[in-house]
């Protein structure tokens, strides 16, 4: 059976995902903020309640005057899924997708270098960080993450052997929040990887940061090893940027995939007190 | 907690006033600095060559702005990670810098060095970028232009509130904070 072919022009990617760049710098995402909210009321640390009330109301003035609620508006990490009925004209969709970062980061802070050795800075935050998946439907859909690197500095990968068990898993990830302590912005919120391969474990862990705060994984077993995970890094005491508290992170989010016999990969990766994404469906 | 309202230069017995944990409000000239103009100003100052900023008596400040909104002097402007800077941080002290303003951990060498130089580490909240720029009332350029972002700019802060995390008596705010809230071990 022949479904008809949409077809949709890559100048209309673009500007969709400019535009959605561009919010994104500005609005903090609404669970984000309505989590610490919830935060704020449960926070111990007298002054920790004062740093998320300081971090609220940057977000409500990110919000209200249209400016980056954060200096660093990172890379820009661009998950891109076409289904596979959609037909791509007008040019090259890849030239689209860097132009479209160029436009949106003209007024945002330039934070990307061409070689990791040389260290020149690009001058327009290009090239962005892309992911393609080929989907069934007729749609583009588009999630973008504004990724800050002082969390991401302080994310970790591991390849363990299956012998580790949950409780490896469990200590790495605490040691990897506890490492960062107050360099990655505190309260965080911990994406999880488990399984896949060195190089998809990363990636897990990366769209575990996608996910809507509140939003459990749907395996029972995750769900519960979220909560744990949940617990243990509150126990920790770092708090609101790291002066001491009962909230350390928003919310533990754990993504699995299959994996080998012989290995349990493990990759933490943190988001900040700016965890900007945003998300549309052409 | 104790509130100190503080005008840079920096004298030894403004810093030897600051405990860890107090709560400072800053006005006065500040230097930014991150990454790559430390790389480049320590190796002028290691090759003998004079300092493009003032350092004996000044504050220098990690953090790499976004660009000005039309009509304001600097875009958001919170600090960055400090760690970074560690390598680069005893030349500095060594030649009078009196405080660093960033946020997260310092090693132990810069810690001791703080001790030893009478400097202390300041954390202002990363993430509140746009509220601090509140307190940046003057912004310009003055080294290093072509960094761009990394580019050394001197400002003029105004009760910029930043909290004291290492003093000169060896205090860390961040280790006395947590300890209170640990429930673990
Ligand atoms: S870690 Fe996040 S909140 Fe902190 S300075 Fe970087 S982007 Fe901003």
């Amino acid at each position: 059976m022949t479904t008809p072919a949409r077809t949709i022009s890559v100048a209309f990617v673009r500007r969709a995902l400019a535009a959605l760049l561009s919010e994104a710098a500005w609005k903090l995402p609404t669970d984000y903020v309505a989590a610490l909210r919830r935060a704020r009321q449960q926070e111990a640390a007298a002054l920790g309640r004062e740093i998320i009330e300081i971090l609220l109301t940057n977000a409500d003035r990110a919000r209200a005057e249209r400016l980056p609620s954060c200096q660093d508006t990172g890379m820009a990490i661009i998950f891109v899924e076409v289904g596979q009925q959609v037909h791509l004209v007008g040019g090259d969709l890849n030239a689209a997708i860097e132009e479209a970062v160029r436009q949106a980061y003209r007024p945002l802070r330039k934070s990307v270098v061409a070689d990791p050795i040389l260290r020149e800075n690009t001058g327009d935050n290009t090239p962005p960080i892309v992911h393609y998946a080929i989907v069934p439907g007729h749609h583009v859909r588009l999630r973008v993450m504004l990724k800050g690197f002082g969390a991401e500095l302080m994310s970790r990968l591991a390849m363990f052997p299956p012998a580790v068990g949950v409780d490896g898993v469990k200590q790495f990830v605490v040691e990897t929040v506890e490492r960062a302590g107050p360099n990655a912005c505190p309260p965080v919120i911990v994406g999880v990887g488990l399984g896949g391969s060195f190089d998809t474990v990363g990636l897990l862990a990366k769209k575990a940061l996608l996910r809507r705060l509140g939003t459990p994984n749907p395996a029972p077993h995750l769900a519960a090893l979220e909560r744990e995970l949940l617990d243990e890094i509150n126990a920790l005491g770092i708090g609101p940027q790291g002066f001491g508290g009962t909230v350390t992170a928003l919310g533990v989010h754990v993504e699995a995939a299959p994996t080998h016999i012989a290995a349990l990969p493990v990759a933490v990766n943190l988001n900040c007190s700016a965890p900007r994404r945003a998300e549309v469906i052409l | 907690m104790n509130a100190h309202t503080l005008h840079t230069p920096l004298t030894d017995d403004d810093v030897a006033a600051l405990r860890a944990g107090d709560m400072v409000l800053l006005s006065g000239v500040v230097y930014t600095a991150r990454d790559a103009a430390h790389r480049r100003l320590v190796a002028a100052l290691n090759r003998g060559e004079p300092s493009p900023i003032p350092l004996a008596g000044h504050v220098v400040y990690y953090v790499g702005p976004a660009p000005a909104p039309p009509g304001r002097p600097i875009g958001p402007a919170g600090p960055t990670t400090s760690g970074r800077m560690d390598p680069y941080t005893v030349p500095l002290l060594e030649r009078g810098v009196k405080g660093f303003i960033g946020k997260g951990h310092r090693s132990p060498e810069v810690k001791a060095a703080l001790v030893r130089y009478r400097a202390v580490y300041l954390a202002a909240v990363g993430g509140a970028a746009l509220l601090l720029a509140d307190h940046i009332v003057e912004a310009r350029v003055v080294a290093y232009e072509e960094l761009g972002p990394e580019a050394i700019r001197e400002l003029i802060v105004r009760d910029f509130p930043a909290i004291v995390v290492n003093d000169i008596y060896g205090g860390d705010a961040y280790e006395a904070g947590q300890r209170a809230f640990r429930r673990r071990r």
